[in-house]
């Protein structure tokens, strides 16, 4: 018989999250962008997963449609939860169709999350694109929760335009904190836009750090997340503190089935936030 | 005790990253073209087709520039900042601008005149080959964002 895990914090290290789906209510769905949803939700009844560590992601499934992993974007305590999830396909599609009263699946907490404890004492730059955001919107609280612990913060969020950007109202209140630096940038826009325009790295060099007592978070698509990472290395961060978080194709979440394999790394057991020094030999071979 | 005195033209280039370091001759010659100026949000410092004769140093506020033709919108390519440049139109035949340069907020720059800063440059050609190590790498890192771009990091 599968465990039933008690919730993070109640007893060290939750159970091992079992493999049946735990209903979930849909509380909200917030429309992001147009092909772009927020959904909150919280458990059925007493079951629900373990509080979720910032970075890690569940198996959201639609019933009869079929599961997906979908990084937690926030987590609270009394166990609700947040997740963005963009319409790519016919179980984001289902999932993205939901309505407040609704019922969802979900497993998890899976794979290994942001290092923020290792990131203590320095200073930390976060670097997201596009829907690279959700996963470190914990990662970005979880740091602003704890600011005295860190040297300087430097947020750097791009995407493709500007009605690509998720969180847009979050986004302005975090702009408006002076103990963190949050760039925005797209890649091209219209005369409305009044922000920055040009790829993500190019706001890079903006960026206050000290290199090598920097940790840097980097989320997005991988080409996207190779070019910020080798422009991190270029600026003098190590790459063992350069984590990035990868995407595959998760079926299982617990390190069975294979298909996320990435060179020796199963993402959704080993990752999905992996150091990048481990990443990278295996980043510009086209067949892995 | 008095207020610091403001930056002189000739401090205002010596600092910018273009001419940080380079012959403080090199960079009289340049201010003594040179004029500071104050453009306002929306104000055009260049139009796509017209002479390029000017070499931008942006000193504070932010400039877009634009491409567009006259059957889709015009769209913002990339945003240039303090310590950025505006043009290299004016070092390079046929000495047209190839986009248009819009303030997008209050924007101070350093307007350096491009055809006397060229005579400079091409009587002093240590200066010139200085002045390009400095130059050829900002238009350099234009081509690889631009690749970037093409690439569309963010498609799905």
């Amino acid at each position: 018989m599968l465990a039933d895990p008690s919730p993070s914090g109640a007893s060290g290290d939750p159970e091992p999250p079992p493999l049946a789906p735990i209903p979930y209510v849909v509380r909200s769905v917030t429309t992001e962008t147009p092909d772009t949803v927020t959904l909150t939700i919280r458990p059925s009844a007493t079951r629900r997963i373990a509080t979720p560590r910032p970075g890690q992601f569940n198996m959201l499934y639609a019933f009869g449609v079929g599961e997906s992993a979908i990084s937690v974007s926030r987590a609270s305590l009394e166990g609700e939860l947040v997740h963005t999830v963009r319409r790519v396909g016919k179980v984001t599609n289902a999932l993205s169709a939901v309505t407040p009263g609704d019922t969802v699946g979900v497993r998890g907490p899976y794979g290994r999350g942001w290092p923020i404890a290792e990131a203590r004492g320095g200073d930390v730059v976060v670097i997201a694109g596009g829907l690279g955001l959700p996963p470190l919107r914990p990662a970005i609280y979880a740091i602003l929760s704890q600011r005295e612990s860190f040297g300087r913060v430097e947020v750097i969020y791009g995407a493709r335009s500007p009605k690509d950007l998720v969180y847009y109202d979050e986004i302005q209140t975090w702009r408006r904190r002076t103990d963190v630096r949050f760039q925005t940038t797209v890649d091209a826009a219209g005369r409305d836009w009044y922000g920055d325009v040009g790829v993500v790295t190019t706001r890079l060099p903006d960026a206050r750090f000290d290199p090598p007592k920097t940790t840097a978070f980097v989320c997005g698509p991988e080409i996207m997340m190779t070019l910020s990472a080798k422009a991190l290395a270029d600026r003098g961060v190590p790459r063992d503190r350069i984590w990035v978080s990868m995407e595959r194709n998760m079926k299982c979440a617990v390190g069975l089935c294979g298909h996320c394999q990435f060179g020796p790394s199963f993402v959704c057991r080993d990752g999905p936030v992996l150091r990048f020094s481990a990443l990278e030999p295996f980043l510009s071979v086209k067949e892995v | 005790m008095n207020a610091a005195s403001p930056p002189s033209l000739v401090d205002e280039i010596a600092n910018h990253p273009l001419f940080a370091g380079l012959d403080p001759k090199l960079v009289r010659a340049a201010a003594s073209t040179a004029q500071e100026r104050e453009f306002a949000a929306g104000d055009l410092l260049a139009r796509e087709g017209t002479t390029a004769d000017t070499l931008l140093l942006i000193l504070r506020g932010k400039v877009a520039l634009e491409v567009g033709a006259a059957d889709r919108p015009t769209l913002t390519v990339q945003t240039v900042g303090p310590g950025e440049v505006v043009g290299w139109s004016w070092f390079v035949p046929p000495f047209r601008w190839r986009f248009d340069a819009r303030a997008v907020k209050p924007t101070r720059a350093v307007v350096v005149n491009g055809p006397a800063l060229r005579e400079t440059l091409s009587r002093h050609p240590a200066w010139g080959f200085a002045f390009l190590v400095r130059f050829l790498p900002l238009i350099a890192e234009r081509l690889e964002n631009t690749r970037i771009q093409l690439l569309d990091i963010h498609a799905r």
